[in-house]
């Protein structure tokens, strides 16, 4: 296959972004932390937190296509496979709806900043267009999201590597695991701004847990098994492209 | 190739297991979103009544909710456009891998 020219990369990216804006269509009223609720100082400083993190992203990103341009079509469908997730509400066990982040196959195959990035994009347009999540807390959202998560899927994934594990399995555990801890995330920057009168704010962030966690736990699940399902299928028919970014091993 | 076919039928079973389930096992559920939870308990933590100090974009744009309906219309369309980038160009690698087996040798460029 050859290189993709300047017109079809003009049109990935072009996807990317639309799918970005229309993701904004979820209206669930899940996960992130909601517009206006935290105080201003804490918006500031997440956004702080968030900026070198997408900057290494954007540089990260810039490299992987620079080094191979077909590594876009596979970020493309990492980006579409976040909006396709993150946009399915999906009922749990304890009789509410949440969505999952989807952040972990690009972590996996990317590192975690390139996700980042994509996650950005979605999180500032679900935050303007569809009132979820927020502008004013568009930075907390990002870092738990876009870079937490990510980070955690990461790192386990690699440990595992380490470790020797089989690669689905270690795959399923990272994706899942780190979709859950976006959520603890969640819970930790809601408590730090709403610490309880007594126990602080430990006592505040295990509550936020107790909301967010048993909802989150079969989703988490889902999440994993659907990202080993993706894998599978690049595996199978993607294998030079998996190469080229390091994922598998060249033979 | 096969025993992957079969591993990927039993994760997408159990995958939709997972969701079907608690619509049987909540009948009468309202299955709301766990934000509005969330608001609930940071009512119930500070004690108060929390007036959110910033109104979505959107809902000050159009003086009100984005209508249910086109919430639903939007989120139908953006479901779809992911799910044709993903298809799009697992369709060309698939394509791929059946023509270079066929000439008989891996391109890798």
């Amino acid at each position: 296959m050859k290189n993709y020219t300047k017109k079809q990369k003009g049109v990935i990216f072009f996807t990317i972004v639309f799918a970005a804006v229309l993701t904004a269509a979820d209206p669930a009223k899940a996960m992130h932390v909601m517009e206006g609720y935290l105080p201003g100082g804490h918006c500031v400083l997440w956004g702080a937190v968030c900026i070198p993190f997408l900057v290494l992203g954007f540089m990260s990103m810039k490299k992987s296509i620079a080094a191979n341009r077909k590594s876009m079509v596979i970020i493309a469908m990492c980006g579409a496979f976040v909006f396709i997730v993150s946009s399915l509400k999906i009922p749990s066990v304890t009789g509410s709806c949440s969505h999952m982040t989807g952040t972990g196959l690009g972590a996996i195959l990317f590192g975690p900043t390139t996700v980042s990035v994509l996650g950005l994009i979605v999180l500032i347009f679900q935050a303007i267009l569809l009132a979820h999540g927020g502008l004013t807390t568009l930075g907390a959202n990002c870092f738990s999201m876009a870079i937490a998560g990510p980070i955690f899927s990461y790192l386990l994934y690699m440990l595992l590597k380490k470790a020797k594990i089989n690669r689905r399995i270690s795959v399923f555990i990272a994706a899942a695991l780190g979709d859950l801890f976006t959520y603890c995330v969640t819970s930790v920057q809601l408590a730090l701004a709403y610490p309880s009168a007594e126990g602080g704010v430990m006592a505040s962030a295990v509550k936020f847990l107790g909301i967010f966690a048993p909802t989150q736990v079969p989703l988490a699940i889902v999440e994993g098994i659907l990202t080993v399902i993706v894998v599978i299928a690049l595996e199978n028919y993607a294998k030079p492209e998996l190469k080229q970014i390091g994922f598998m091993k060249e033979v | 190739m096969g025993k992957d076919r079969k591993l990927v039928i039993v994760l997408v079973i159990v995958a939709l297991a997972i969701v079907i389930l608690p619509l049987f096992l909540q009948r009468g559920a309202e299955f709301g979103g766990s934000d509005d939870a969330g608001s609930v308990m940071v009512e119930e933590i500070s004690g108060e009544e929390y007036e959110p100090w910033f109104t979505p974009v959107m809902e000050s744009f159009l003086g009100g909710e984005l209508p249910g309906e086109l919430e639903s219309l939007l989120f139908c369309v953006q479901t779809g456009i992911g799910t044709f980038v993903v298809a799009f160009f697992l369709g060309r690698f698939v394509e791929r891998k059946k023509w270079t087996e066929r000439s008989g040798e891996e391109s890798v460029s």
